[in-house]
């Protein structure tokens, strides 16, 4: 007997009576003898459960976390502060064990909460409808891509190159599916070149992708990319937008502009890191796309007795009714992410969103500055940025920046991403990525430890 | 509509259609007997004035709480009206599927093709 | 009257202190053009009220370790409380996605060893761990086909999934740019084998098949199957949804298929969490491996040691982006760590032993409460194929209907009041106001009769007055909400 199961052997004894059988063995007849496994799963014995802790304990000792390090490191996910009450309250029970609420009369508090957090998803990024959450960042990208294709069919997505790569490929691996060629509009000085853009544009694109700020840190010019991008057809080709959620307390939202979905990864928003999920991904759009809309949406309604209650509504769309219809194969919402979410958001309030996002501002401008004055390092780009820009280490390639990497990491600093994987054109980039926890004295460290590495890698080139 | 009934001066497609031929132009609606399997219809997707639509292919989708429906067109022609009213009382649907229920009108295409169509009795006899 | 935390606002609440602006302002940080003119509307508001509200909402919702779900494929199994634990280490859980992989050997190794032993539990023996959830595991299994036959030059446009599939399955096929075809099924609850054989050609790419399947029936010919499958070229996919039935019984890689995708959130008891996180990870053969996501972890050994220990090598666990003909990737970064964490954790905690115990005892379990059902309502409530089940089983509701005039959904309604939760109602579509039921292994014995008994209650109280059901629940929060208003009128968000 486990430790999750009670059945003795009395238990069985009587069970099996009342089956009618004479040993669970004969409960598996069904299964032919030639696929049957004839011999114990090759795994070892279970584990009593402090043998098991200390196991995981020991390897969770192997990793270098935020905790053990200064890291500076972001490109989508960030070591942002998670305030204790989002701990307690996702500990609870009631909010950790229920299935999907198929059941709303017993699961009011699920649906309450998807309610609560389509709200203030709708308000971060001022578009009307939001979903009660897709997977994650780059697979939400994906979805509106898949929307775009139902809602036109037609032939070509255009992809700016600062869209997050992880977006880019999850893109273009769905799109081979079902045959919607991917684009790629290159950059001008950091940003989306505009005039790229507008040679782009056709009646045969299906949508058009940007980030904001764009992985490169940059701030796009919505105002002028959003009416370029939609100039074709009628109707015009679906604008998406990746966003930073935490940068919607400052950076206009893309309800401010003609954008049809905002999409974008949620693990800032009261998520850990957790080594890359999981999180939840948001999408955003407007009032006409409700019914194309991909994931979970909960409704406001009455019960019988006239008491206001929450539902799941425009079911019909989704997988489980409308079969190879339905608007995606999505079963699963990040429900419980998706609380953390909510929870943070009003910790944060409406003040506190705008407070945090002008401490990024500032840190951040107070790091490029910092870093930008070291010698061997420069900007990458001069666009505005909120809370990530990327430098340079001037003509280090390959070895010679793997080694200021290291250098650093022996002082306790992980100075940031390098790009070279992502962008061969930026070979010696660096992408550095500020949240609160990076005080002031951290970025002067930063400055200190990567100046004094940049120093010893260029001297030991030049010996 | 609490009881089935199907009128006799219409013609039906076994896809759960009616026609109501007027001349040129046929009024077009979805039978008793589906609306009673759909459930209480919740919203409707309208075609467009000016689009063709193709005897026996989809032209319109009809939402309930439990199902979305491909509403089949009995009939091959184009769409000369659209009942707009559908918008905000979807359920007319279920209490009027032969009146106010009604969903396009089309200038037909080909006159013979109603010779395709089923008429009450055969229609009905079909249900059971 | 519940109020949303929107409501709850007042001007000048706050929970949040922002930490003193250390750094000189910049006074042209960001240009006016791009500022924001009003802050989003987000509460104000304090942390006790944040807590007070969120804490009340969650007393509104039934869940697992209050009471019985015996939700039909989704196994909901305990939740273990070690798993909590051990996912908040910080090494685990303040890792980020991008740390160089020399400083995160730890994550990669725990995910090198759920491969392996999910490898082992399912019988094929590469496995990437990145999709985010069955769906997604599904979607690059059909993926993972397409790119199979293109690198054979071969252009085919059709899957085939039995009429019993839960509706990921068409969904996914669509989403990847294939036909749907339906393959009909037998009277013993398997694929029609004749049905089968006539849909089946050089344009099929795959067969999506759940075995046991989504009427709790383990498929006798699925050899047969296998074969039909394979002379045509085609690959062969199983929904892992239902694993928890076989484990240590037979494994899907013995059975023929060519690609799996596991459901850890619910063999592998992630937490549900009132629909998510999970994990869909999938597991392949040899002829479909050059085709997986990227990255993936692998398990570099390089020579080495120390003098006078030997031949002992070092390994390390890295992941591995040289993949030319892989698919892709689904997501982003390396899929969701933390449901890792806990899956690792249930697989080392059980063991060989406890895996085959578990899916012994779900068995048990579901046996007996058919066994119980039909004892003493099976009468109203039949079983919908009268053969041994495997870790779930269909009763169908229609008799009950037309005898008692009460549905399906007026029994599972009233089982609120009972404080069970009810099973999958309506699903499969196959059967007449169908009931699924799924126990699960970390169920007493009292509770499935206890279950069995709330049932034969709510049939004798319907013979004497069916209204009652009709009317349930009667005891929940709040009562039968109207459905078709939210639909028709739909309200997605607070105003304001």
């Amino acid at each position: 007997m486990s430790r999750y199961t009670s059945a003795t052997d009395a238990d069985r004894r009587a069970m099996l009576e009342e089956i009618g059988a004479g040993s669970i063995d004969e409960l598996f007849a069904d299964i032919p003898q030639s696929v049957r496994l004839d011999r114990p799963i090759d795994l070892p014995p279970g584990k009593p459960e402090q043998e098991v802790y200390a196991y995981l304990r020991d390897l969770a000792a192997r990793n270098v976390s935020a905790e053990d390090e200064v890291s500076f490191v972001g490109a989508g996910m960030y070591d942002h502060y998670v305030p204790s009450l989002v701990d307690a309250l996702l500990a609870r029970s009631e909010f950790l064990t229920p299935y999907t609420p198929y059941q709303p009369e017993v699961s009011q508090g699920t649906l309450q909460v998807m309610f609560e957090y389509q709200t203030a998803i709708s308000e971060l990024t001022g578009l009307p409808v939001s979903n009660a959450t897709l997977y994650e960042g780059p697979s939400a990208v994906a979805s509106a891509g898949w929307m775009a294709r139902l809602q036109n069919g037609r032939g070509r997505f255009l992809v700016s190159r600062a869209l997050h790569p992880h977006s880019r490929e999850a893109l273009a691996t769905t799109a081979a599916g079902y045959g919607t060629a991917v684009e790629e509009l290159p950059l001008a000085a950091g940003v989306t070149d505009a005039g790229a853009l507008r040679e782009a544009v056709g009646d045969d694109v299906s949508a058009v992708f940007l980030q904001q700020p764009n992985f490169l840190g940059a701030v796009e010019d919505l105002e002028l990319l959003a009416p370029i991008a939609r100039n074709a057809g009628p109707p015009a080709p679906l604008l998406v937008v990746q966003v930073d959620p935490m940068t919607l307390g400052v950076l206009r939202p893309p309800g401010d502009f003609e954008v049809d979905v905002a999409v974008g990864e949620g693990q800032s928003l009261g998520n850990r890191l957790d080594y890359g999920g999981p999180s939840f991904g948001f999408f955003a759009t407007q009032e006409a796309y409700m019914r194309r809309m991909p994931g979970r949406i909960a409704g406001e309604t009455v019960d019988a007795d006239g008491k206001r209650g929450f539902v799941l509504t425009l079911q019909t769309r989704e997988q489980h009714i409308r079969r190879e219809k339905a608007t995606h194969n999505i079963t699963t919402a990040q429900t419980l992410n998706a609380l953390a979410g909510v929870v943070y958001l009003a910790w944060l309030g409406r003040r506190g969103i705008v407070e945090l996002g002008e401490l990024l501002l500032h840190r951040t401008a107070y790091a490029r500055r910092t870093l930008a004055g070291l010698e061997g390092v420069e900007l990458l780009h001069e666009q505005p940025v909120v809370r990530e820009f990327a430098v340079r280490l001037a003509g280090l390639g390959g070895g010679g920046f793997s080694r200021v990497i290291e250098r650093c990491a022996e002082q306790g600093v992980n100075p940031g991403y390098p790009l070279a994987a992502d962008y061969e054109e930026h070979a010696d980039g660096l992408l550095v990525a500020i949240t609160e926890q990076r005080s002031r004295a951290d970025i002067d460290r930063l400055a200190e430890v990567l100046g004094a590495a940049v120093a010893a890698e260029r001297e030991a080139v030049h010996a | 509509m609490a009881d089935a009934s199907y009128p006799d001066d219409l013609k039906y497609h076994p896809e759960h259609d009616w026609a109501r031929i007027d001349g040129d132009v046929a009024t077009f609606g979805i039978t008793w007997y589906a609306q009673d399997q759909l459930g209480e219809v919740v919203f409707v997707d309208p075609p467009e004035v000016g689009r063709t639509v193709m005897k026996d292919e989809p032209y319109a989708e009809i939402e309930s709480v439990k199902a979305v429906s491909d509403v089949v067109a009995p009939l091959s022609g184009e769409i000369v009206e659209v009942n707009e009213a559908l918008g905000d009382a979807p359920e007319q649907i279920n209490e009027d599927p032969y009146g106010g229920g009604w969903l396009v009108k089309v200038r037909l295409s080909d006159a013979a093709e109603v010779d395709d169509l089923l008429d009450r009795d055969a229609y009905e006899g079909s249900l059971s | 009257m519940t109020q949303t935390i929107f409501e709850k606002s007042v001007d000048g609440r706050r929970a949040f202190v922002a930490p003193a602006l250390d750094v000189p302002e910049e006074p042209d940080a960001l240009p006016a053009r791009f500022r924001r003119a009003e802050p989003p509307r987000l509460p104000e508001i304090a942390e006790p009220e944040i807590v007070r509200h969120y804490t009340q909402l969650s007393t509104k919702n039934f869940h697992v370790d209050a009471g019985f779900y015996p939700l039909g494929s989704c196994t909901m199994k305990h939740n273990p409380k070690l798993h909590e634990r051990v996912a908040a280490l910080p090494g685990y859980a303040r890792l980020h996605p991008l740390q160089t992989p020399s400083r995160a050997q730890g994550a990669l190794q725990l995910m090198w060893e759920l491969q392996r032993a999910l490898a082992e539990i399912a019988g094929l023996p590469h496995v990437s761990l990145q999709p985010s959830a069955g769906s997604q595991g599904e979607l690059a299994g059909v993926l993972l086909t397409r790119a199979f036959h293109e690198a054979q030059g071969s252009r085919r446009h059709k899957v085939l999934t039995p009429d019993t599939a839960h509706g990921t399955n068409p969904a996914t096929v669509t989403m990847a740019g294939y036909e749907v075809v339906k393959v009909g099924t037998a009277d013993d609850g398997g694929v029609d084998l004749e049905d089968l054989r006539s849909k089946v050609d050089d344009d099929v790419a795959s067969l999506m098949l759940t075995n046991p399947n989504t009427l709790g029936v383990f498929d006798r010919n699925i050899e047969e199957i296998a074969t039909i499958m394979h002379d045509v070229g085609a690959t062969l996919y199983y929904d892992g949804a239902n694993l928890n039935a076989v484990m240590g019984r037979a494994r899907p890689g013995d059975m023929g298929f060519d690609i799996v995708h596991y459901n850890l959130h619910k063999t592998f008891t992630q937490p549900h969490g009132g629909g998510g996180p999970g994990a869909g990870p999938i597991a392949v053969s040899d002829r479909i491996e050059p085709f997986l996501p990227r990255p993936q972890v692998v398990r570099v050994t390089s020579p080495g040691g120390r003098a006078g220990e030997s031949g002992r090598s070092q390994a390390s666990f890295e992941l591995d982006f040289d993949r030319p003909q892989s698919i892709g990737r689904l997501r982003g970064f390396q899929g969701n760590f933390g449901v890792f964490v806990r899956s690792y954790a249930y697989i080392l905690s059980l063991g060989a032993d406890g895996l085959a115990e578990a899916s012994d005892t779900a068995v048990l379990n579901a046996n007996y409460l058919m066994a119980r059902l039909r004892d003493l309502c099976g009468e109203h409530l039949p079983v919908a194929f009268d053969r041994t089940c495997m870790h779930e089983f269909v009763l169908t509701g229609g008799p009950m209907k037309r005898a008692l005039g009460i549905k399906t959904l007026d029994l599972a309604k009233r089982l609120l009041d009972h404080d069970f939760h009810p099973p999958t109602v309506y699903f499969p579509l196959l059967v007449d106001e169908a009931l699924l039921i799924e126990p699960t292994e970390t169920e007493t014995r009292e509770t499935l009769d206890a279950f069995a008994e709330g049932v034969k209650a709510i049939l004798d109280e319907a013979a004497e007055d069916p209204s009652i059901a009709r009317n349930a629940p009667y005891g929940t929060p709040v009562r039968r909400l109207d459905e078709a208003g939210a639909a028709k009128r739909p309200v997605v968000r607070q105003a304001m």
